[in-house]
């Protein structure tokens, strides 16, 4: 049977991408939770991460939150709202390009260190590289679609993604139909996207949830000495009660209830 | 159930249950989460063991095991109670010993045997087509191929190994060895026995089977304080640390009991909420001055001054104004004060002479025994002369009067202790005294100006004798001059205002160490103030820091005459607590025949290592240190003018130090000539070596046929921490890379030594196989060229006991040896049995010779009244007497297998003892052949088995007196014949008490009192050192017989140490305008304490530790000098000079006095430590910038206590008065990237 390589990729994969990425993390949560963290070398060297990470981090945060608003949010709300698709076009290019270079400067900073540095080579793991590697071409060719995309300011390519993505999550199989004759450039970077999904579960990108998940209660929290108790349910009330009430119950005791 | 749905939270009532005002709240989540920690410290079963080298604390340990794993380690808590009103003594354990475990499974475990690659190389080769000695002789006869594997030496480039391979290789070097060169080139070097009694004797066991030389260390580390074998005749002993409870007064001399004693620091803290008084005496601030109620800062390498203005307060205020009844008594019967010294003149002026002898007089005071042994005192009961009871003239050839009684020839006595009062002395004479401290030099000068001779007037009897009419004083009377105290007697140097200047005066001291002189006098007027209320509870404790200068005997004699003085000695809560280094090894009886294979063969060859080392790393060839630099100003007339290894030289020839080698001819060659001319050995050897056919040795130690060939070094890391001029060692020993940048005397056109001959080209690469047996890859191991993987402290059976406390522990293999490694004792029974494969044939049944010299302990140590050298004629060799004894052994080498595992038969005949005295002990050798086994077939078929380490252990337990209580009956029986007294009842209680290996795997176990300590075990007293001296009234084991404060031999007094005195640090001059670079101007003196960090139960390369500092080798320096030299904290520096150049880090600190910086010894240069710019090599070691340098005082030998020891009396390699220069680092290199210097690292990889 043969099977078209766009339906495979913008048809199927997603679903593919979207099942290993919850079922693998929750798997990985349970079976080895503390194995769920950013693994930071900050403790192997110092010089390099500042620049690297907060540039990488403050861009890639950026261009994923940008991904995720411009994406799927339904185009009638941009008709409501009555803002032009080249507007909204035009504050992608400007705020994801921006973004964009800052994390790519960040992600270069960051490989070269993991690469030359020989003390956090040796603890790097194919994982571990690999991924950095990835998300590095994954912003380069990111980058490289703003070009694209400064050819036909119209914002009518954009629409054509944004409603793919959300046929996809309304399960309209045909949805891979709509992204099939854009620029190769534009796939590879949705390929990609969709590998670097794939793979999360497997890699330290799970501490991006550890973000939303973080315990911000405890920041609230009514008091300061914590004790955790292994009753399911809280004991009544008063069960045990102070000397004197004691005796006094007890002396009340043959008195009959009212 | 679910990590993620108990996360999930967001549905639980966000009003949670609160208490305690709202304070505290209480949540109810999944707690599964704990089981992950609550599984970490789960575990199968709990194995008691301990830590086994070095470390003092002898602390038990519950070691955890869990899937044949070790986990990790607590402090047990189950020690017997001792006495009623102690404290308890748990928990002991520090958290270096905590941190033990992280040891067995790390990276820098030793997991196969390693071989250098080239020789690995080579020898699969030649074993090709040879036989393993026919190999190893080949290989040895090709310069090239030997110096491409030795010059590769720390430069990485190990392989694997099988046992097979690399015991094979040991064995075949040894035989060579044995056969080519003698069997004494074959060394060994394991410190500290006690702390793992049965490894240490694995290794000697097998040394002492074959004929090879047993290095001793205590004297090494120079944590053998010479001073105490002058005063007490005896190696080191010293209360246990609950005996600091009972003591009123504590004066901590550099001493850092939290930090380096940290088990023990517990009754330190009791002792001051008892209401002890504590002074603590300390350059810096250590975490010891927090504990004092005074600390005194004295300047480094000056206490013996200080020690002097205490002594001088103490007799002025305790002895001369008023004479405190105790300390009258004490000082009457217990030292020499009473004894009389003649008077000798020198250059019309008159100094302390000799000891007055029985000898010197007419009719010799009716003595025919020993008279020239035997001191003389004035008896006030008789009004005569008489030869008190107890000196070593008594212990020898005659029974029952060697004993403290006040008796003389069965007469009571009182004797005087001076002739201070106008009836009592003929005249008054000027006798002078040498002054030492106008040649401080440096930061140690003082605006002072005395003259290096001080005359004082002394009370004196004129007597008449052999030679005619002579002057004697007492020694009481000699010693308060020399500490400068006014008696009336008018005359110069004496003084009885403290205000003074005047050499002894706190005055005086204030200006040399910085301490007021008010605080002076407090401190010495509590001390002995308490001494006289509590009759000696006065305690003195000392670290090594005092005794690491090279006149640390100085400082020793000013402490101990304090505590005599004082009647502190030999009394509960009082007297000389020296920790350092010996810990006690208890069940010594009992081991050292298993140790020295004293059960097959006597005598064992034992050498003293300082000297060794000295001769065969060529640090000799670098001395600075002139004889006459030294040298009284007094001395009497002689040849002194030689250099120091030429007086070591004269020692081992006069038959007072020992030799390794020991005769430049092979004494398996010389055995044979004797043999084939039909003569007795010894007699064949005297007239040999008279006539000049026979060399000894150290007269030519840079000949190829002297050098050491073979150096086994287990329990040990020899080049990473304790060896002195670390890069010498580099340089000549092992002929690798190395950071020395002075000039041999020969370059410098310094005068030559006399006696060593000099050789223009220095050998570089003496030895041809270096052995290293650890379980982690020390820096001794990377310098090795085999290294043997050991079973580490939690994985073999062994007995460990200590100077600390009284109980003896087992260390036990909780698991089996991780990886390929094996026990110590495993280790050398497989060489052996390598070895009894391959000699037979190439060596068979040989007779040795071995060259004794005098030993303390033995009949012999009265040997030489007089010095006197055969080689330049002035007497006779008399082996034995004049020389080294030269005795012939028989060796078997075709079965040191069979015998290394068998207990022989030599105890069956001899007996069993020490220290003077012997019994018979058959009985136990039937127990153990019925408890062991007997041997069923070989060449020791019928004798007890000695199989595994627990056999072994049985055999100390058995033998030993402290262990077996039928043997310590035994053995006070046997002293009581010497003294004359009944002593007995101090173990008659035990009789049938023995100690087996389970016992003490239960529990700890007290050990029971034996006549090989001075102290007892009892539920009264704790253990103190010297108390049978004073309670049962044994003789010191010195001269007098007493505690002798005034050491008389010729040499003492040629190097101005009759008395104590203060004798500033020497100059080594190491610091050189060739060596010092422009702009690099601050100096300091270099001091290597005991850090927190790491040694005793660990070491430094502990991943746990590190990470508790700085994380890799650091020095300490004070803000002001930091500052002088642009140095912040955390700075790379770099320290340097002609001896060698080090790395580490700085840490800044107000603990630290300027002029000084610490680096605390034993960090490793394996970890974290940069190239240093000085030297192009990687950063070295403490020692790099150290040189060991011989004190002549401590060779003296064949004159009672002043008798050699193995680890008990010789040279001692100080190292405190060296300076560095300290400069910060400018670039940091790694060396980690591939240089072409690299290239032969890299194929001896391949």
């Amino acid at each position: 049977m043969f099977l078209d390589i766009d339906y495979f990729i913008f048809g199927i994969m997603p679903y593919i991408a979207l099942t290993v990425l919850i079922v693998g993390s929750i798997a990985r949560y349970e079976r080895d939770p503390f194995t769920w963290k950013s693994s930071s070398s900050q403790l192997l060297r110092r010089r390099q991460l500042f620049w690297g990470s907060v540039l990488f981090h403050v861009g890639i945060i950026t261009v994923f939150g940008g991904h995720l608003i411009g994406l799927f949010t339904p185009v009638w709300i941009l008709d409501a709202l009555g803002i032009p698709y080249a507007l909204k076009q035009w504050m992608a290019v400007l705020l994801g390009g921006t973004a964009g270079i800052a994390a790519l400067i960040g992600a270069t900073l960051l490989i070269h260190r993991r690469v030359t540095d020989p003390r956090i080579w040796q603890t790097t793991s194919f994982a571990d590289i690999g991924i950095l590697v990835l998300i590095w071409l994954q912003l380069f060719i990111g980058l490289g679609t703003i070009f694209l995309t400064l050819q036909h300011m119209d914002g009518a390519e954009m629409v054509r993604f944004m409603t793919w993505s959300q046929s996809v999550i309304l399960l309209n199989l045909n949805a891979w139909a709509m992204v099939v004759d854009v620029h190769w450039l534009y796939k590879a970077h949705i390929f990609l996207g969709l590998l670097i999904t794939i793979l999360f579960p497997f890699t330290r990108l799970v501490h991006m949830v550890s973000g939303f998940t973080a315990p911000f209660r405890y920041l609230l929290r009514p008091g300061y000495q914590i004790v955790r108790s292994r009753r399911q349910k809280a004991l009544p009330k008063h069960t045990v009660q102070p000397k004197a009430q004691a005796h006094a119950n007890a002396a009340a005791k043959p008195q009959p209830a009212e | 159930m679910s990590h993620l749905l108990d996360r999930l939270n967001f549905l639980q009532s966000t009003t949670l249950e609160q208490f305690s005002n709202g304070h505290g709240q209480v949540t109810r989540e999944n707690r599964d989460w704990e089981d992950t920690y609550r599984n970490r410290w789960r575990h199968d079963k709990v194995v008691r063991s301990t830590h086994g080298v070095n470390c003092t604390g002898s602390c038990s340990w519950k070691i955890y095991v869990k899937s044949g794993i070790v986990t990790w380690e607590t402090q047990q808590t189950d020690y017997p109670r001792t006495r009623a009103d102690l404290p308890n003594h748990e928990p002991r354990g520090c958290a270096r010993g905590a941190s033990y475990s992280w040891y067995l499974y790390s990276a820098n475990r030793v997991k196969n045997p390693l071989v250098r690659g080239r020789l690995m190389k080579i020898w699969r080769k030649m074993r090709e087509t040879m036989g393993p000695i026919a190999a190893w002789t080949k290989l040895q006869a090709d310069p090239v191929l030997r110096a491409s594997y030795v010059e590769t030496r720390g430069k990485g480039g190990f392989v694997r190994a099988t046992w097979d391979e690399a015991t094979e290789i040991t064995a075949a070097a040894n035989a060579y060895t044995a056969k080519t060169y003698g069997p004494d080139r074959v060394f060994g070097f394991s410190p500290i026995p006690a702390m793992s009694m049965v490894s240490y004797a694995a290794g000697s066991r097998y040394l002492s089977l074959m004929g090879g030389v047993c290095m001793s260390f205590y004297d090494w580390y120079c944590d053998l304080p010479p001073a105490s074998p002058m005063t007490w005749g005896e190696q080191t002993d010293v209360p246990e640390s609950a005996d600091w409870y009972n003591a009123g007064y504590l004066l901590l001399w550099g001493s850092n009991v939290p930090q380096t004693r940290t088990p023990d620091a517990h009754f330190y803290t009791e002792a001051r909420y008892k209401g002890t008084k504590s002074a603590v005496i300390c350059p810096d601030y250590s975490e010891a001055a927090k504990f004092g109620d005074v600390w005194l800062n004295a300047k480094q390498g000056t206490d013996a001054a200080l020690a002097m203005a205490f002594g001088h307060v103490i007799l002025r205020e305790f002895h001369l104004d008023r004479q405190s009844e105790y300390f009258e008594a004490y000082t009457r019967k217990y030292s020499d004060f009473p004894m009389l010294v003649k008077l000798e003149e020198k250059g019309g002026q008159m100094v302390p002479g000799r000891f007055l002898r029985a000898d010197d007089l007419d009719g010799k005071l009716g003595e025919d025994n020993n008279p020239a042994w035997k001191t003389v005192a004035f008896d006030g009961v008789s009004g005569g002369l008489v030869a008190p009871n107890g000196s070593i003239g008594y212990r020898w050839g005659e029974d029952g009067e060697w004993n403290l009684e006040e008796k003389a020839s069965e007469a009571d006595t009182s004797l005087k202790t001076s002739f201070i009062l106008e009836e009592d002395h003929d005249d008054v004479v000027g006798v002078d005294f040498p002054y030492f401290g106008g040649e401080a030099y440096g930061q140690f000068k003082t605006d002072a100006d005395h003259p290096d001779v001080l005359t004082r007037n002394i009370p004196v009897k004129r007597i008449k004798t052999a030679e005619g009419e002579i002057a004697v004083a007492t020694v009481f009377d000699l010693f308060c001059a020399n500490y400068g105290l006014d008696r009336g007697l008018n005359g110069q140097w004496v003084t009885s205002d403290y205000a003074d200047d005047m050499p002894g005066t706190p005055a005086w001291a204030e200006k040399i160490t910085g301490v007021p002189a008010d605080k002076i006098i407090h401190v010495a007027r509590e001390f002995a103030d308490n001494a006289e209320k509590t009759k000696g509870k006065s305690m003195i404790i000392i670290g090594a820091a005092m005794n690491h200068w090279f006149h640390m005997d100085m400082n020793y004699r000013g402490v101990i005459n304090m505590l005599v003085m004082c009647g502190c000695v030999g009394q509960s809560g009082g007297g000389w607590a020296h920790y350092v280094g010996q810990e006690k090894l208890r069940p010594q009886t009992g081991w050292q025949p298993l140790a020295f294979a004293l059960d097959w063969s006597r005598p064992p060859r034992h050498m003293n290592s300082t000297s060794a080392w000295y001769a065969h790393t060529d640090q000799w060839r670098y001395e600075t240190l002139r004889a006459d630099e030294i040298l009284s100003p007094t001395a009497p007339e002689g040849d002194w003018d030689i250099s120091l290894i030429d007086y070591n030289i004269r020692a081992e020839r006069m038959g007072w130090l020992p030799s390794a080698p020991q005769l430049k001819t092979n004494p398996l060659e010389v055995a044979k000539a004797a043999q084939a001319a039909g003569r007795d050995i010894p007699a064949y050897v005297a007239e040999n070596l008279k006539s000049g056919d026979l060399e000894m040795a150290c007269e030519d130690p840079d000949n190829p046929a002297n050098w050491p060939r073979n150096l086994f070094v287990w329990r040990s890391n020899l080049l990473g921490s304790s060896g002195k001029g670390h890069e010498y060692f580099l340089k000549h020993l092992l002929g690798t890379d190395n950071g020395v940048m002075g000039k041999d005397l020969g370059e410098e056109g310094a005068q030559l030594p006399k006696e060593a001959k000099w050789h223009d080209d220095a050998p570089r690469g003496k030895l041809d196989l270096l052995v290293t047996i650890d379980f982690r890859m020390s820096t001794t191991c990377v310098y090795s060229d085999i290294v043997l993987p050991t079973a580490s402290w939690y994985e073999k059976d062994d007995m460990n006991t200590s100077d600390m406390h009284p109980f003896i522990h087992p260390l036990q293999a909780a698991v089996d040896p991780a990886y390929e490694s094996k026990s110590d004792w495993d280790i050398f029974k497989s060489i052996a049995k390598k070895f009894q494969e391959i000699a037979p044939g190439y060596l068979d049944k040989e007779t040795d010779i071995v060259a004794l010299p005098i030993l303390h302990d033995t009949p012999a140590e009265i040997a030489q009244d007089q010095v006197k050298d055969w080689k330049k004629g002035e007497c006779d060799l008399i082996p034995g007497k004049t020389a080294p004894a030269f005795v012939a052994v028989e060796r078997d080498y075709t079965a040191i297998y069979d015998r290394f595992t068998a207990l022989g038969p030599l105890l069956d005949k001899l007996g069993n003892g020490s220290k003077g005295i012997s019994w018979d002990t058959q009985e136990e050798i039937d127990n153990l052949s019925a408890l062991n086994g007997v041997q069923p077939e070989g060449a020791a078929a019928g004798r007890p088995k000695i199989d595994t380490a627990i056999d072994a252990c049985e055999v100390i337990l058995m033998l030993a007196p402290e262990t077996n209580g039928n043997v310590a009956v035994k053995a006070w029986n046997a002293l009581g014949k010497a003294t004359g007294r009944a002593h007995a009842h101090l173990a008659a209680g035990e009789h049938h008490q023995k100690i087996r290996f389970h016992d003490i795997a239960a529990q700890p176990r007290k050990i029971i009192s034996s006549p090989t300590w001075s102290g007892i075990e009892s539920d009264k007293v704790s253990y103190n050192a010297g108390y049978t001296n004073v309670h049962e009234l044994i003789p010191w084991r010195t001269l007098t017989g007493r505690q002798q404060l005034y050491q008389d031999h010729l040499w003492m007094r040629a190097f101005g140490e009759g008395f104590m005195s203060y004798r500033p640090p020497v100059d080594l001059k190491t610091i050189t305008e060739d060596v010092q670079d422009d702009g690099d101007n601050l100096v300091l003196n270099f001091i290597t304490p005991h850090q927190k960090w790491g040694i005793h139960s660990t070491y430094t390369d502990n991943l746990l530790m590190l990470t508790l500092n700085r994380g890799g080798p650091v020095i300490w320096i004070s803000e002001n000098d930091a500052r002088s030299a642009g140095i912040v904290d955390n700075d790379w520096v770099e320290l340097y000079n002609t001896n060698g150049a080090l790395t580490a880090r700085a840490v800044v600190s107000q603990r630290i006095k300027d002029g000084t910086t610490f680096m605390y010894h034993a960090q490793e240069k394996i970890v974290n430590t940069p190239g240093s710019e000085k030297t192009g090599h990687r950063g070295g070691i403490h020692n790099s910038v150290t040189r060991a340098v011989l004190k002549p005082t401590h060779m003296i030998g064949g004159y009672a206590q002043q008798s050699y020891g193995f680890n008990y009396y010789g040279t001692v390699g100080s190292n405190r008065d060296e300076f560095v220069v300290v400069r910060k680092m400018k670039t940091i290199d790694w060396l980690d990237r591939e240089k072409s210097w690299n290239a032969p690292a890299q194929e001896a990889a391949e």
